[in-house]
């Protein structure tokens, strides 16, 4: 199997792990979730594990039993979050090789803010930064900002026409988003640093280029404040279950984490994200789609299935995600049949952290290196190159050579 | 007796035209290898604080990129929380705009970096009145000079009140007894104003400093106002003795006035350093540094943000122009802060100054803009600092140099070490979080005592 075979593998931090219980399992560490040392640490397992990015999820209102419902008021599960963009940030010293995704918002904060800050994530990891562009719809997220008031979205009513026009604006506003923080990466040229002393100039301004967006939420003239990021675009992911999430990663990102629930509903799910593909005209790179899955890992089938209900006894898990209580192996031998039905790759869930994330280090990778699935080293690139992705160049250089 | 002790902080040359970007020790202005350089020079020294100005738009001239100053910065929350990675006791201090941010964000952003730092994070809050920087936001216009600061004064009100919607005990996290929260009204919080109709939960716990360190820059009189209200240091551009003194005395009685002890509120001007071997070798130094800072295209340049107008025919080595501002015109220059309030009487000013000492127009526009305060050997340095805080015109300096990273490197070898043979400033950090080393008290707040606030987290 040549390298461009191998999987991907990425993992989604979240609190004290995806399982609601976690948090009050042995090993776990809630008083000190809201620490630097719980994120590093749990970012050095992740590179220990080389795998290839973590995302770090976020949201501008408490955790609730329904992530679409407002706060529940319950005191017995994990509550409390820190900004997922600036732990990200705090991580980029301290690891190497890792690709850093924090969870954005693109609902209720500034393109201009978060295009600099994500081009300033990857200069600060030297060409390691994502961007998992998320929508609030939460009325409750809204009431925060006051700026513009948000009905709301139930579960139960996602398919009334009402719910589905909130929905496409959401979407809508964040394909803008993402269209101005890549014209905002691209509004300096690489080489716009000149330092010309014969000329008295510190940059070309003719290298430096407004961006005049203009949409239904915001305009934005540029140029960005924070020159070109080290990978020109950070590598742009999206979270999607439906056709208008799918459609956004069609139009916006560059990987599209999925959630098929078995290896049947594989090729269903990326028939879907071709099909968004295609429906909106996507041009270059197609979508590299990861699938989503919450892993709770032990040594045998049993006990992980025991550890599972265990924890279920406290606490149900539910989850949008297929939730696999299995071994290594076994998880080992799932994931290869998934990437050969056509995933290029995973971003598992731990159940329980650091557990969880500590048999995916330290179990699954082996298991998946031996069977020729997985590197065994690091190779010296930017997250998008791992991704095989190019180095895009900016558009306004292109258009300038041709003018 | 134990001498009072100077607070010193370093401020990143960055976007100004203070930075001489052409000297072959300047690196770069972006790669987080310059900031770590500088913030572990600055920890080294023990400094009390780190400092990033802002700058939200690319400045321009007459509709033109401006190019020939150091243009580009990293976004600051980013590279703070970056730093704080790699430091462990200096404050992470960085400029905010209030007008172009929305309060329960910034409150999640200064919270998540004090607990991340482990509480040594610091808000310099400003304003923008600059309608051009607003077409890169959704707010897209800007605010008019009394919304501007009643939108700043909501914005502080409506944080603090975000920081303290979680108790220091609010985080339980009790395995045995299920109980991850102290109750389910944690982070609640309400607030209807002018500017801001919020309401609903707070992320994000109680950060070690409860509330993380407020600077402020006040320059009007409602400016110092406000400032000596609601902030814990008052960063200032008054550098002379005397103008520092008066500005010294005069926000510490404003202090006094709004019903706080005046130790509450630090001065702090910026300060450029230039070091030599002998005093003339310093004079050399700051004479050659300061004649590529003010060269002949700067010097148009600072005059034209004075006078409004494009000045590039007229001759730098010429006599103060006689040509009349024009402030009501369109703005020729944008992306900076106004040098002037009255453009008439400063340009009469500078013509009265070059008629008076015989000086060109970059000779006049260099008098003006000399911010190295101290020129000197590191013993005389040493002996300046002190005597500022000594005699009661500061309470200590964030300083700077021309060029980064490395401009810090020479102050802090030679002038620090002098500074605490004195006993005038730390050899070790004494406290765990920025207020402490400052000398602030913790935030009091409804309902709880004033005390030191153990983190929750840490």
């Amino acid at each position: 199997m040549s390298t461009s075979d191998h999987l991907r593998l990425a993992v989604a931090l979240s609190d004290a792990g995806w399982h609601p219980a976690a948090w009050r399992e042995a090993d776990a560490r809630p008083g000190e979730l809201f620490t630097a040392r719980y994120w590093a640490d749990l970012a050095a397992i992740a590179e220990r594990g080389l795998l290839d990015l973590i995302t770090i999820e976020d949201g501008f209102g408490l955790q609730s039993t329904d992530h679409l419902a407002e706060s529940d008021r319950r005191t017995d599960q994990v509550r409390g979050r820190l900004d997922a963009h600036l732990v990200a940030a705090l991580l980029a010293p301290l690891t190497s090789r890792i690709g850093l995704v924090p969870t954005v918002t693109t609902t209720h904060t500034e393109p201009f803010h978060v295009a600099n800050a994500l081009a300033t994530l990857d200069h600060d990891s030297l060409g390691r930064a994502g961007w998992r562009v998320q929508v609030s719809a939460r009325a409750d997220e809204a009431r925060h900002l006051g700026r513009r008031a948000l009905p709301g979205v139930r579960r139960e009513h996602l398919d009334t026409p009402e719910t589905a026009r909130v929905v496409q604006e959401l979407f809508d506003e964040a394909a803008d988003a993402v269209e101005v923080a890549r014209r905002l990466w691209d509004s300096w040229e690489d080489d716009a640093e000149i330092r010309d002393d014969a000329t008295n100039r510190f940059v070309d301004r003719d290298k430096l280029h407004y961006i005049d967006f203009s949409g239904d939420h915001f305009d934005v003239r540029g140029p960005a404040i924070t020159p070109r990021p080290p990978q020109g675009h950070p590598l742009v992911t999206v979270l999607a279950h439906r056709e208008v999430p799918y459609r956004l990663a069609a139009r916006s990102a560059d990987v599209v984490f999925v959630t098929p629930q078995d290896v049947d509903d594989v090729a269903s799910v990326i028939g879907d994200v071709r099909a968004a593909e295609a429906a909106v005209g996507r041009e270059g790179e197609p979508l590299r789609i990861l699938g989503d899955l919450v892993v709770l890992l032990d040594h045998t089938q049993a006990a992980a299935q025991e550890r599972l209900a265990r924890l279920d006894a406290r606490d149900p898990l539910r989850s949008d995600a297929a939730i696999l209580a299995t071994t290594p192996s076994d998880l080992a031998d799932l994931l290869v049949a998934w990437h050969e039905a056509g995933l290029d790759g995973f971003r598992l869930r731990p159940g329980v952290l650091p557990d969880d994330l500590n048999a995916i280090a330290d179990a699954l990778v082996p298991e998946l290196q031996r069977r020729g699935a997985f590197r065994t080293a690091y190779d010296d690139t930017t997250l998008r190159e791992r991704f095989g992705l190019s180095r895009p160049a900016s558009r306004y250089a292109t258009a300038g050579s041709t003018a | 007796m134990t001498r009072k002790q100077i607070i010193l902080g370093a401020y990143f040359p960055g976007v100004n035209h203070d930075t001489v970007w052409s000297d072959p020790a300047s690196g770069s202005h972006i790669d987080f290898a310059s900031f770590a350089h500088w913030a572990r020079t600055a920890e080294r020294g023990k400094l009390d604080l780190l400092f990033l100005a802002e700058g939200l738009r690319l400045r321009d001239r007459g509709g033109a990129i401006f190019d020939q100053d150091v243009v580009g910065r990293p976004d600051t929350f980013t590279v703070l929380a970056s730093l704080a990675a790699i430091t462990s006791h200096i404050g992470l201090a960085g400029t905010i705009n209030s007008t172009y941010n929305e309060p329960y964000e910034l409150a999640r952003k200064f919270a998540t970096l004090d607990l991340l730092s482990g509480g040594r994070a610091a808000w310099n809050v400003v304003t923008s009145s600059d309608a051009d920087t607003g077409e890169n936001f959704r707010r897209g216009g800007f605010l008019g000079h009394h919304q501007r600061y009643s939108r700043a004064r909501e914005t502080l009100e409506l944080v603090r009140r975000l920081w303290d919607s979680w108790g220091s005990d609010a985080v339980v996290a009790d395995k045995d007894a299920a109980r991850f929260l102290r109750d389910g009204d944690v982070g609640d919080f309400a607030f209807s104003g002018e500017q801001f109709d919020v309401s609903g939960r707070f992320t994000t716990p109680r950060s070690p400093q409860g509330h993380p360190v407020i600077l402020q820059a006040g320059e009007s009189p409602s400016g110092r106002d406000f400032a000596a209200a609601h902030s814990d240091a008052i960063f200032s551009r008054y550098q002379k003795f005397d103008e520092a003194k008066a500005f010294y005395d005069d926000v510490k009685s404003r202090v006094a006035k709004a019903g706080r002890n005046p130790d509450e509120v630090k001065i702090l001007p910026s300060a450029a350093v230039v070091l030599g071997d002998t005093l003339d070798e310093a004079r050399d130094r700051h004479a050659e540094i300061h004649h590529r800072q003010v060269d002949p295209q700067t010097a148009i340049v600072l005059a034209e943000m004075v006078w409004n107008r494009d000045l590039s025919r007229v001759d730098p080595d010429g006599p103060v122009p006689d040509l009349d501002p024009t402030p009501d015109a369109p703005k020729w220059i944008r992306g900076r802060a106004p040098l002037t309030q009255d453009a008439h009487a400063t340009a009469a000013a500078w013509r009265e100054l070059g008629r008076e000492k015989n000086l060109s127009l970059r000779e006049v526009v260099k008098h003006v803009f000399d911010r190295a305060v101290f020129v000197g050997t590191p013993e005389s340095v040493a002996d300046e600092i002190d005597r500022y805080v000594r005699d009661g015109a500061t309470d200590g300096f964030i300083v700077g140099s021309h060029v980064s990273p490395s401009g810090l490197d020479e102050f802090v070898d030679r002038v620090v070490p002098r500074l605490v043979d004195r006993g005038v400033f730390r050899s070790e950090y004494a406290g765990a979080t920025l207020r402490d080393n400052l000398g602030l008290a913790p935030p009091a707040r409804f309902g709880e005592p004033r005390r030191h606030d153990s983190s929750v987290a840490s």
